[in-house]
């Protein structure tokens, strides 16, 4: 599932003095009473794929559509390549979008389809054509160009759009759940061609998605959205490894939280003491929060070593329990630990070894849990 | 300058500039011609101002149909009223001013309300609105009750035949009404199809009278305005999601219980908006009780073509349509909330 | 489960059916009656038939209701279209409920009250501005216009109420303004349903004769108005020919129309067959 690509893309954001391609500057949108987007503020920077994930309702196609054209913001501007474009029509913006139904002309070929775009801009003639037959070209759909929509499959239409949406290179290309339509096998397989083609015609991307695995598959950074507003900007390593919030945290893959009382607060280390746990948390960086603050620590299933030995060392860091469930996924083994607190812990194994030595743990066996300090994060809010 | 390139539906080839192939499609001339007059300058200095006055080319869209509708479905209503409340007078037009000088300096103002007295006090017009409520109430259930089995056997049956089926009960609708109706002078007359065929069997010695009665516009009322009952009907019962049935069928509930607590509920909107596209025309209907119906069988609609026609009454006919209309405003209303709610559902 | 009808819900679809059709079979069947009297058979003849051909009142009359409903139904479609367009994909404008009533109101009111009210807004209009000048082919056709055009914004309306926005979303992200997403997007989409919102307001305008009786003048005598003095006296077994041929020419147009769908319909679902089994 990781991206193999992800170290040898750029990081714009990181650069000094870098100025970001696309500004969203204290952005609302209200519908009536409603706030669907509530003060957002976002820079996204050229050649990017940024991803705006959220679960439904929390703002992000508004957010989107704003950015196409096809809602005004309430409040805010929408600045692209140093351009106030926030009052411009949809059809002046240097802008295309996606969508999610993909919207295919069904009165027109495949290749009129993806001319309409640069016919409207007045272009010439065999221009026209020699673009359409490059872009036709780069999403593989050349030998479909004199077919209708209805004629093709779903992964060959969605192609097509692409096509359609690219073929005026854009300054920025939003999409809509561009993948969701689609079967897992295909969905796989389009993410990374998704990611080539980007990177050949370095468009920036912005996507939006519900799906996590997408969003950690084609992001150069993801903007977790909730309620209209963004709670974390970060890449897929930072959201995941190091949430700001519960809410990431719960929200990007499974997470054990602990709720606990800040005991030691150190430059390089904090130690947390949790009744939930039964036990502290010694985890290795600092915390920015009142002494005898309640935070809360959020500990991945992976990260999590499971023995029926117990662990050497000192008592932070470990905790023993009963284990209640077992599922096994094949490819790993989901564990639910039942621990003297009352509370259960998943945590997960790959499995990589046949047989273990001592033959699989099992139901009701007492097992101790153990991480490494630099494992848990801890997280304030 | 535009390139003569085009977009037909379903492919087609190109047009290249030396114009070796003049097969261009119209929509796309239009939207050409219309791009050219906008980019002239006097269309934009006007569209200019007028967008600083909330007028734009959306106004336009909406303002034709507009316009239209108040001038000459609108106003008439105004100019029915304002003449049900004036007298009749011989020669053109058949009524009086309602403001007229009664001398240099005095302007008279007359209003005649008695004309609306005179239908509420004159038994002919009062039994007339009574008798075609009642006739067009008994019809409309009628029609329900022979059209919610058809639409919901339509709306149930395998989706190719659907299509054909809808076209069945559509296709009387296309062919003439007037003949429709005339056709039923010819089966029910005292020497017609039904009184031939059930003499000739002997069921009968002497002719049944069924023409010129109030059972002939019954009928009549309800062949012809059957499809407007079939089809809101049926479009109701099709949205209806079968997996409800099984739902209730799979807790224990009867079919016909189902039918009566889930199906009938469901497609109330249908049931209401063919009921209404019934009722209200029919109370109204001329032509129907003109060639089927008797003397006992008055309409208003009848009423008011003779008062008009024959009688050259034009205060009265006014006043006559303005009753009627006062009659049939809360079914309108009931009407528009109805397909109001649906068209709302599709958005 | 339910695909299966009961055994009184198709005994009632065979009644309704039959109560459709016999009264039109009935029609044509007399037409062939060589006897005056119509519905006394007298033996089989084509007499009337040729009778009708030769009949000038009706054949001018004909061509005079034929004129009148090509010109409404033009009429009725583009101020449909217009009004359809505005109530649904317009949003919530300023004036749109009271647009919304008067396109529908027209749909349920009865035509004597629609006519005798056009009819004085003409006199009126004539007495203070002098157009137009008595009644005749441009009264009526105005008439038709305001009360078919309503028919025509209900057909349009919903089928645009089903299109997807998506599509002309697209377009204009793509580049073209509204007035050209309309004409190179929406319009030939809706095609289908345009049409079928001209033949209605001819069909509706080619039968009217409540309407027409109010607005008409001297000289201008529509097929309905012909037919209704006739029958008003009687059955006539002309007026059967004259149906019948009617009905063939109705028939057949239906019945093109819905082949020509049913094929169409199977070549699209042929289409998406294939493009699924040969898909990658």
């Amino acid at each position: 599932m990781a991206n193999p690509r992800q170290e040898q893309r750029s990081e714009p954001w990181k650069e000094q003095g870098a100025t970001p391609y696309v500004r969203i500057d204290k952005v609302t949108k209200k519908f009536g009473d409603f706030v669907a987007v509530d003060d957002v503020t976002l820079n996204i920077y050229k050649g990017e794929i940024f991803c705006l994930l959220g679960g439904s309702g929390c703002g992000k196609t508004t957010l989107l559509r704003m950015m196409a054209g096809f809602e005004a913001p309430t409040a805010g501007s929408i600045w692209l390549d140093g351009v106030d474009i926030t009052a411009m029509p949809p059809y002046e913006r240097p802008v295309n979008m996606m969508f999610q139904s993909y919207a295919l002309f069904p009165h027109m070929t495949v290749q009129k389809n993806v001319a309409f775009g640069l016919h409207q801009d007045k272009l010439p003639r065999s221009e026209i054509d020699a673009r359409v037959a490059e872009m036709l070209k780069l999403v593989r759909m050349e030998q479909f160009a004199k077919r209708a929509p209805h004629q093709l499959s779903g992964g060959q239409r969605q192609r097509v759009a692409l096509a359609r949406s690219l073929v005026k290179r854009p300054k920025l290309l939003l999409l809509d759940e561009p993948l969701a339509a689609l079967d897992k096998k295909l969905r796989e397989h389009t993410q990374f061609e998704l990611i080539n083609i980007q990177e050949t015609l370095g468009v920036t991307f912005v996507v939006v998605t519900h799906d996590q695995e997408e969003a950690m598959t084609l992001a150069t950074r993801i903007g977790v959205m909730n309620h209209g507003e963004i709670v974390q900007v970060g890449t897929p390593t930072d959201i995941y490894e190091y949430p700001s919030t519960r809410f990431v945290a719960d929200f990007i893959g499974s997470v054990n939280m602990f709720e606990g009382r800040l005991i030691e607060d150190e430059p390089d280390y904090v130690r947390v003491e949790s009744a939930d746990l039964g036990g502290v948390f010694h985890v290795g960086h600092g915390v920015s929060a009142a002494p005898n603050a309640t935070v809360w620590v959020a500990l991945r299933p992976e990260k999590i070593h499971i023995s029926r030995e117990r662990p050497d060392g000192e008592g932070d860091n470990r905790v023993a329990g009963v284990v209640s469930e077992i599922a096994y996924l094949g490819d790993q083994s989901v564990y639910l630990v039942k621990l003297g607190s009352g509370r259960q812990v998943r945590v997960t194994q790959p499995n990589t070894v046949r047989q273990s030595v001592g033959g699989r743990i099992s139901w009701d066996e007492s097992v101790w849990l153990s991480w490494d300090s630099s494992s848990p994060v801890v997280v304030t809010q | 300058m535009a390139v003569l390139g085009f977009l037909e539906p379903g492919g087609g080839h190109a047009v290249s500039r030396n114009g070796s192939d003049m097969r261009v499609s119209s929509p796309f001339v239009l939207a050409e011609l219309m791009a050219w007059i906008k980019a002239l300058g006097p269309y934009r200095w006007a569209s200019n101002r007028l967008r600083g006055w909330g007028v734009t080319g959306r106004t336009a869209v909406t303002s034709v149909p507009y316009l239209w509708l108040l001038l000459f479905f609108f106003v008439p209503f105004l100019i029915v009223f304002k003449i049900s409340v004036s007298d009749i007078r011989l020669g053109m037009p058949p009524y009086e001013p309602l403001i007229t000088w009664a001398s240099s300096q005095v302007m008279e103002f007359k209003v005649n309300l008695g004309n609306y007295a005179f239908l509420w006090q004159d038994a002919l017009y009062r039994n007339a609105y009574a008798n075609s409520i009642v006739t067009a109430a008994f019809s409309t259930i009628l029609c329900l009750l022979i059209g919610y089995p058809m639409a919901y056997g339509i709306a149930r049956s395998r989706p190719s035949w659907r299509n054909l089926l809808l076209l069945l009960v559509m296709l009387p609708f296309w062919t003439s009404f007037l003949l429709r109706v005339y056709a039923w002078i010819g089966i029910l007359k005292n020497n017609g199809l039904i009184n031939n065929l059930l003499m000739s069997l002997g069921v009968i010695d002497e002719p049944i009278v069924m023409l010129q009665t109030n059972f002939a516009v019954y009928l009549g009322i309800v062949y012809s305005y059957l499809p407007f009952m079939v089809l809101p009907l049926y479009t109701a019962i099709e949205k209806l999601d079968l997996t409800l049935l099984e739902a209730a069928a799979d807790l224990g509930c009867r079919p016909t219980k189902a039918f009566f607590k889930i199906t009938l509920p469901l497609t109330k909107g249908g049931i209401i908006a063919g009921s209404m596209l019934v009722f209200i025309p029919a109370v109204g209907e001329f032509v129907i009780p003109a060639l089927l119906g008797g003397p006992g069988s008055l309409m208003i609609g009848r009423v008011l073509w003779e008062e008009f026609f024959n009688n050259r009454s034009w205060p009265i006919a006014s006043a006559v349509a303005i009753a009627m209309l006062v009659l049939l405003v809360f079914p309108i209303w009931i009407l528009q909330r109805v397909q109001g709610r649906e068209m709302g559902a599709h958005r | 489960m339910n695909q299966r009808r009961s055994f009184f819900v198709l005994t009632m679809m065979a009644f309704g059916f039959a109560f459709l059709y016999i009264p039109i079979l009935s029609l044509i069947v007399y037409s062939f009656n060589e006897s005056r009297l119509v519905t006394v058979w007298g033996g089989f003849s084509t007499k009337w038939y040729v009778e009708l051909l030769s009949n000038e009142p009706i054949k001018q009359a004909a061509w005079l209701s034929f004129r009148i409903a090509t010109m409404n139904a033009t009429g009725a479609t583009i101020l449909g279209t217009l009004a359809g367009l505005a109530l649904a994909r317009f949003g919530r404008f300023r004036s749109r409920s009271l647009l919304a009533g008067l396109t529908t109101a027209p749909l349920v009111m009865p035509e004597v009250i629609t006519g005798l009210s056009m009819l004085l807004l003409f006199v009126a209009m004539e007495q203070l501005f002098g157009w137009p000048e008595g009644r005749g082919i441009t009264t009526i056709t105005i008439a038709h216009i305001t009360f078919s055009m309503a028919y025509v914004t209900v057909v349009v309306q919903s089928r645009l109420a089903t299109l997807d926005e998506s599509l002309e979303e697209a377009a204009l992200d793509l580049g073209a303004r509204p007035a050209k997403v309309f004409f190179l997007i929406t319009l030939p989409i809706i095609m289908p349903a345009i049409l079928a919102g001209w033949l209605l307001a001819f069909t509706l305008s080619w039968d009217d004769l409540v309407i027409t009786s109010f607005v008409n003048g001297p000289g201008s005598s529509t097929l309905p108005v012909l037919i209704f003095s006739k029958v008003r006296l009687g059955v006539s077994p002309d007026i059967n020919a004259l149906a019948t041929v009617l009905v063939l020419i109705v028939a057949v147009g239906i019945v093109t129309a819905g082949i020509l769908m049913q094929r169409q319909q199977a070549r699209r679902e042929r289409d998406v067959q294939q493009a699924i089994a040969g898909n990658q």
